[in-house]
Formats: C-alpha cells, sequence, structure tokens
C-alpha cells in the first residue's frame, strides 16, 4: 500500500478537467412552481425550466433530496423565492451540486426577490420567540401580480445576459408577458372590488401580498405565531376575534392539516377556503396567471356561500 | 502575570531569574504609575473643596444624592419595561398601524425631591435617555436587525448556533453506565463562505471530557468534473449513523454496533481529506466518496506517518414516488490498529458496511406524516496478536411522524465485539420524541440491553435538544 500514490491519484482525479457539456437550451431550475412558470413564459421553448418543489409542498419544509442535487448539477440558472424562504433545504443542495455556475454569488444564481416588493419586514430585534419569523421579511410576495411582473422583468434581462443571441425573443414573450398579466389584473380587481376590506383569517402568514393586492383584511391567522401549530387558547382567541368582527371566511393553504380551521369553521359559521398559494397547488392552477384566475374565482365563489360583505 | 508563568515552564534551569524578572518589572510598574495616582488623589480633594464643609451639611449632600440617584434608577426601570412591552407588542402584531403605542407613565422628574441639586447633574439624568427610545410614545426608530447594513462589522461573521444536548437516564446499567443527568454535549458551529472558491464549516462539541473539533473542514463545492473535496476534520463517511452530530440522530444514543465495531459513541471522525463524485446516469443518483486520514481516531491507530486510514464509500439513491424514496449504500474503511500490540508487529482492521435507508414523506402533508426506516450491517476483520477476529454488528429502525409534533421510533441492536466475536451485545429501544418547534426536541428512549457478560440493562433515556442561532441545513 503505497499511500503516497493513492493521494497522488486521488487528486489527479479531483483536478482532471471534465468539461460541463454544452446545452442548446438553457437549462434553469427554480425552487417553486410559481417562478419556474414566470421563467418558462419569458424563456418559451429556448429554456427547459423545473421546479424542486411542487405546489401542493409547504415551500419551507421540502426534503433536500440527491434527486435534487442531480438537477441542480445540471442547471445553467438557479432562480429562488429568497428571503430565507429556502434555508432548510436549498444551500446544502448548492454545495452538493457541484456546479460552480449556481454557488451564491455566481452568475447563475438568482435571487427572484431582490426586484420584489417585500412585506412585513421587521424592524425591532427580532427573537424566535415570536416563532418562525422571517427576519429578511415576508418570502410569499409572488402572490402580488405587481411583483409577478417585476420577477418576469427580472428574468427577462437575466436569461438575455445568459443567452444573448436569443434576447430579443426573451423581450418580446416579456413584453406579452406584461400585456397579458396588465390585462387580467384590471379583470381580477374588478371582480374583487365588491368585496374590498372584506376581513378574513388565513392559517399561516403566506397572504400579505395578495391580500394587499386584492384589498383583503388579513385580520388574525390560525397559527398563534409563525411555524407554531394552532394552540387551544389561541384558537379560542380566533374564535372570539372572528364572532366579534363576523369574519366568515378562513383560507387554508393545501398542505395544512383542515382539522382547526374546519372546528373553527362551525363555531363561528364561517367556511374554511382551501387556496393555493402556488402555481399547481389545485387543480387548474397550471400557470402563474390561471393562479390568481383560480385563487380569485375560488375566492368570489366563497364569498358568496357566506352571504358575507 | 502569564508570561511568568510561560517563562517558568519554557526554562525550568532558570528558575530564579523569571521570579527576579516579574519582581523587577512589577516594581517598574508601580514606580512608573505611582506618580499618575498621587497626581489623580488632590482631584476629588478639590473638588470637595467647593461643595459644603461641615459633617451635617454633607451628610445633607449624601443623602439628597442617594435620593437623586434612586429616583433616576426608577425612572430607568419603568423605560426598560416600557421598551420591553412595546417589543413584544411589535412581535405580537406587527405593524398594527391605526394602535397608539403602549405609554408608561413615568416617575415624576426627579427635581421635585431634590430642589437644591445642582443644575449640571439634572441635565446629565436627561441627556443620557437616547431620544426617539424611551418607550413612551415617541417615535419607534428603526432598531439594529440581524444581517443588517448597519451591522457592518458583522456582516461577514460566520453563521453561528449552539446546539445543547441534555441526557438523563434513569435504571439499571452496571456495564456502560451514564450520569443521571449531564450535559453531553454543547455543540458550537461556525459556518461561513471562505471566497469564491470555497466554505468552511467548524463544529466544536463541548462535553463532560473536553472541548473537541469535532469537524472543522473547508469545502471546494466547484471544482471541475464534477467534484467535492472536503480538506480538514471530517465524519468519515461510513454508512449512516457514523456521519450524523448527536444531535441529528434519530435515537438518544448511538447503536450498539456503531460503539462495537466503529470504535466508539464518537465513531470514526479524523483529520483527512474527502473526495466525491457523482456518477451522471439516467437511472439513478450515484455517488462514489473516497478519504484518506492521518490514522489516528477511536477505529484506528497508527505508530507511523505512512500508516494512513482509507475509505471508500458508494451510495445509490433513487426517488420510487415523490413521496417515497430508497437510499443504499456500501462502505469499506481499512486501516492500523497498532496499539493493540507491543510486539511492534502491524495490525490492520478492515469495516465494511451496508447500510439502507426507506423514507416515506407524502409532498401534501408533509409537516405531519414521515416515516424513515433504516438498516445498517457492519462486517469488522481487526487483527489482534493472536490472529484476525472476524465480528458482525447491526441495527434496523423506524421512526414514524404520527402528528406534527410527534413521532415514535424503535430500533434493535445486535452486535458482536471487535475484538472478540464471541461477545455478543443486543437489544430493543423504544422512542417517543416531542418537538415543541423546530428548534427544541424533547425525546425518551426505553432501552433494554443484554450485554455479553450476562448482565441485562433497563433504562430510561431521556434527552432535551435545544438549538439557538443560525445553524445551517442538514444533508439528507
Amino acid at each position: 500500500m503505497k499511500p503516497s500514490l493513492i493521494l497522488a491519484a486521488l487528486f489527479g482525479l479531483a483536478f482532471s478537467a471534465a468539461v460541463p457539456r454544452a446545452e442548446a437550451a438553457l437549462n434553469v431550475v427554480t425552487t417553486t412552481t410559481d417562478l419556474a412558470s414566470i421563467v418558462s413564459e419569458i424563456g418559451g421553448d429556448k429554456v427547459t425550466v423545473e421546479s424542486l418543489a411542487r405546489g401542493y409542498q409547504d415551500p419551507h419544509f421540502v426534503e433536500a433530496k440527491p434527486s435534487f442535487v442531480l438537477k441542480l448539477h445540471q442547471a445553467d440558472l438557479l432562480v429562488l423565492v429568497g428571503r430565507d424562504l429556502e434555508i432548510g433545504w436549498l444551500p446544502a443542495l448548492i454545495t452538493q451540486s457541484r456546479n460552480a455556475r449556481i454557488q451564491p454569488g455566481a452568475d447563475g444564481y438568482f435571487d427572484a426577490s431582490l426586484t420584489a416588493k417585500i412585506l412585513d419586514l421587521p424592524t425591532g430585534q427580532i427573537t424566535r420567540a415570536m416563532g418562525d419569523v422571517h427576519p429578511l421579511g415576508n418570502p410569499h410576495y409572488w402572490l402580488d401580480p405587481e411583483n409577478g411582473r417585476r420577477i418576469a422583468k427580472a428574468v427577462q434581462a437575466k436569461l438575455a445576459q445568459k443567452d444573448a443571441a436569443n434576447a430579443a425573443y426573451y423581450a418580446q414573450r416579456a413584453a406579452d408577458f406584461d400585456r397579458r398579466l396588465t390585462e387580467a389584473q384590471q379583470r381580477w380587481k374588478s371582480m374583487m372590488a365588491p368585496y374590498k376590506g372584506l376581513k378574513v383569517v388565513t392559517y399561516h402568514r403566506s397572504w400579505p401580498n395578495f391580500a394587499d393586492a386584492f384589498g383583503l383584511d388579513v385580520i388574525g391567522y390560525i397559527e398563534p405565531k409563525p411555524g407554531i401549530p394552532p394552540t387551544p387558547q389561541h384558537t379560542l382567541d380566533v374564535i372570539q376575534a372572528m364572532k366579534a368582527q363576523q369574519v366568515k371566511l378562513i383560507l387554508v393553504e393545501p398542505y395544512f392539516d383542515l382539522k382547526t380551521p374546519n372546528s373553527i369553521a362551525s363555531q363561528t359559521g364561517g367556511k374554511v377556503l382551501v387556496l393555493p398559494p402556488s402555481v399547481g397547488g389545485v387543480k387548474g392552477a397550471d400557470d402563474y396567471l390561471k393562479l390568481f384566475e383560480t385563487e380569485i374565482s375560488l375566492l368570489a365563489a366563497a364569498i358568496k356561500a357566506t352571504g358575507a360583505k | 502575570m502569564f508570561s511568568c508563568v510561560h517563562a517558568r515552564t519554557w526554562r525550568p534551569v532558570l528558575r530564579d531569574w523569571p521570579r527576579a524578572y516579574c519582581v523587577t518589572v512589577l516594581a517598574f510598574g508601580v514606580v512608573a504609575f505611582a506618580p499618575s495616582v498621587w497626581a489623580q488623589t488632590p482631584a476629588p480633594a478639590q473638588a470637595q473643596a467647593a461643595a459644603p464643609q461641615s459633617p451635617a451639611e454633607l451628610r445633607e449632600e449624601l443623602q439628597r444624592l442617594r435620593q437623586e440617584f434612586e429616583s433616576i434608577r426608577d425612572a430607568y426601570g419603568a423605560r426598560l419595561s416600557a421598551l420591553e412591552a412595546r417589543l413584544q407588542q411589535a412581535g405580537a402584531t406587527p405593524a398594527p398601524p391605526d394602535q397608539p403605542a403602549p405609554v408608561a407613565p413615568l416617575p415624576a422628574p426627579p427635581a421635585a425631591t431634590a430642589p437644591a441639586a445642582p443644575a449640571p447633574q439634572t441635565q446629565t439624568t436627561e441627556a443620557q435617555v437616547p431620544q426617539g427610545a424611551a418607550g413612551a410614545g415617541g417615535p419607534a426608530g428603526a432598531l439594529p436587525v440581524y444581517g443588517n447594513a448597519s451591522a457592518m462589522s458583522k456582516i461577514f461573521n460566520p453563521d453561528i448556533a449552539v446546539i445543547g444536548n441534555f441526557v438523563g437516564a434513569a435504571g439499571r446499567n452496571e456495564i456502560d453506565p451514564r450520569p443521571a443527568m449531564q450535559l453531553d454535549e454543547a455543540e458550537l458551529s461556525l459556518q461561513a463562505v471562505v471566497d469564491p472558491y470555497a466554505r468552511a464549516d467548524f463544529f466544536l462539541a463541548a462535553s463532560p471530557e473536553g472541548l473537541e473539533v469535532e469537524e472543522g473542514f473547508l469545502t471546494f463545492p466547484t471544482l471541475p468534473g464534477g467534484l467535492l473535496l472536503k480538506v480538514g476534520k471530517l465524519k468519515a463517511q461510513f454508512g449512516k449513523a457514523n456521519t450524523l452530530h448527536s444531535h441529528a440522530l434519530p435515537w438518544v444514543d448511538q447503536p450498539l454496533v456503531v460503539r462495537n465495531l466503529l470504535g466508539g459513541e464518537e465513531g470514526f471522525n479524523d483529520s483527512g481529506i474527502s473526495v466525491s463524485k457523482l456518477i451522471l446516469n439516467p437511472v439513478l443518483f450515484l455517488e462514489a466518496t473516497g478519504e484518506i486520514y492521518q490514522g489516528e481516531n477511536e477505529l484506528f491507530s497508527s505508530r507511523k506517518r505512512g500508516d494512513l486510514a482509507y475509505l471508500g464509500r458508494l451510495r445509490g439513491y433513487r426517488d420510487i414516488t415523490e413521496g417515497v424514496n430508497l437510499d443504499v449504500g456500501t462502505s469499506i474503511a481499512y486501516g492500523h490498529n497498532d496499539n493493540a500490540t507491543d510486539t511492534g508487529t502491524t495490525l490492520t482492521t478492515r469495516v465494511f458496511g451496508l447500510d439502507a435507508t426507506l423514507r416515506y414523506r407524502p409532498l401534501r402533508r408533509a409537516i405531519y406524516r414521515r416515516l424513515l426506516a433504516r438498516t445498517e450491517l457492519l462486517w469488522s476483520r481487526r487483527g489482534e496478536e493472536n490472529g484476525d477476529v472476524r465480528s458482525f454488528g447491526l441495527y434496523g429502525s423506524t421512526e414514524y411522524q404520527f402528528a406534527r409534533r410527534w413521532f415514535a421510533g424503535v430500533r434493535y441492536d445486535w452486535s458482536e465485539r471487535d475484538s472478540d466475536s464471541s461477545l455478543v451485545d443486543k437489544g430493543p429501544s423504544l422512542l417517543v420524541t416531542y418537538w415543541p418547534s423546530e428548534f427544541s426536541q424533547i425525546r425518551g428512549q426505553y432501552r433494554r440491553t443484554r450485554y455479553a457478560e450476562g448482565a441485562t440493562a433497563n433504562e430510561l433515556l431521556f434527552q432535551f435538544l435545544f438549538s439557538i442561532g443560525a445553524h445551517g441545513a442538514h444533508t439528507f
């Protein structure tokens, strides 16, 4: 056994250059389906795009599976939500990906939150006594179509930079997306206009941007603190608040248990609505525009059903 | 003072010289600083000269000052608690714009109790209360936020976390007793990016045995050829249980097979170099790892620099459905265990391992349900003076999450000992784990162990794990 030989062999293996293969289409990996949808709106058939998380999955708690390592290994561009949403799983995947293009700080590491309008930015000192707070602000910012527009613009610039030959194509698709988004926004706004200021309760703090964009008033959360499961005392408080303010609607993300929301609804005469926060969260929410389409029509139907105003 | 101690340990021959030196330095110091001390003492005397002279007046003055001090202290206490209340308010309901901040009643200014107080002192009292931070209805200024640009000096600090691992035991164990209660380990982790090419991770473990570098390594994640290179002190990538930090184990203790065949509770961790490569193929995730170690750890021991320890591992992984996956690996470790002999003959140990993990976690209910079933089998061939000892051991373990905060688990251990394969330790364990949050965990483990010596130990182990700070994500 000649250790020096083995060492030399290992180092030889380590530094033998295996050139990354050249690809026809730009290979984009996103952390969530919403970002994947926006990227494919801009990239069209010039990019391949895949999301690591599914739309019906809690994006805070995705498992760092080795199969994701393979996807990241091949990626030319990684688009992430940021604001610490993926802090529990993405950093380990990026390190293991052995892909220099998508390491933090590299050209192919693209944090979509940098262009978006972020809410719930904490000002005072924060501690974990407040639950699983996000020190960099609320990461569910894609639920405002205006932020979708901003992300699309930034994605267009990024794709044009990575693939200058198709810059005009991306610009044209981005303009088209922008136009369709503006049209749809007017329609959504008019659908929601009669319910402006409607008070709702949500499970997690996922909806501040959505509420902001469509005039909802979130008066409370089923979770006592972000990431902390419901407690009996807090549930009673929510029931009292809902009764006092005549709130009839409880919005729940598809990945939460419905037991507590249902029991609150039965005691307040309210209604539980499973509302998808992401593309693919429920049937029909197949892309970024259809996500809002689905959300707005589900909401409108639920509001009518409760007879709330 | 420290330099004197060092001097003594360095030069035992000149034992008297350092002492004389220290005395000289001290004497010089006293002489050098004495004049300034004397120079300062007259200052208060002069100040007093301007103040009232008679003892009665002095007493009165003292009384007044004390009252003043107490009133200032009360005012500060009230303001501090008002500020705390505001902070809590802010945490519970962020940004309620139309709700006025709670106004704390402040005690009357000290002037009322001390009409004769000298003017300059009253002014200092007021100046010391910072504007806007009083918590008395003033504007809520931006307080420092972690990672904020205002904290420039901290911005390149590594992510720091501490994990406490408190373990208690009840019942009888004559063979391998542990204390009734003990802070088994406080793990300090320091993690940051070094430069555009590398990141560094340190895990320092403070235990009753002392402070130890559990791991401390540099990772190069961006080498050409799809390689991942780690250099430093590492937990060897042997199987699964050996690679996990004690707080990441699904049990309170390590399985018997790790203790018997991989060197002990700490397992195989050593200084070395690790290279791993993805073997790309369309069927499954395949990763090959090669590691070289110094060869001096709980499993191996070497007398010569060239007696290194080697490790090879091949790991395959495949998603069966989106919620079910299978993870299978094989590892081999080879090194010297020369300390087992006094005669100078070269002895070697080889350990071969197989591990398999089946995971189930439905994506829609990922925070409520999961199942992890794992087994590891180890074969050891250890050189002893009177011939090789071949031994075998295994564990099988299952953990099931049945509610958002609750896990139940079971494990079975069976293992021969690496120095004598006729000695077999075995026994089952039952576990219940409760998670108050992601950052703390309470666990109970009932363990019944039949040791080779014939003794049976029935024990109840309990564990509190708690984490503060920013601990990096764990690998899968």
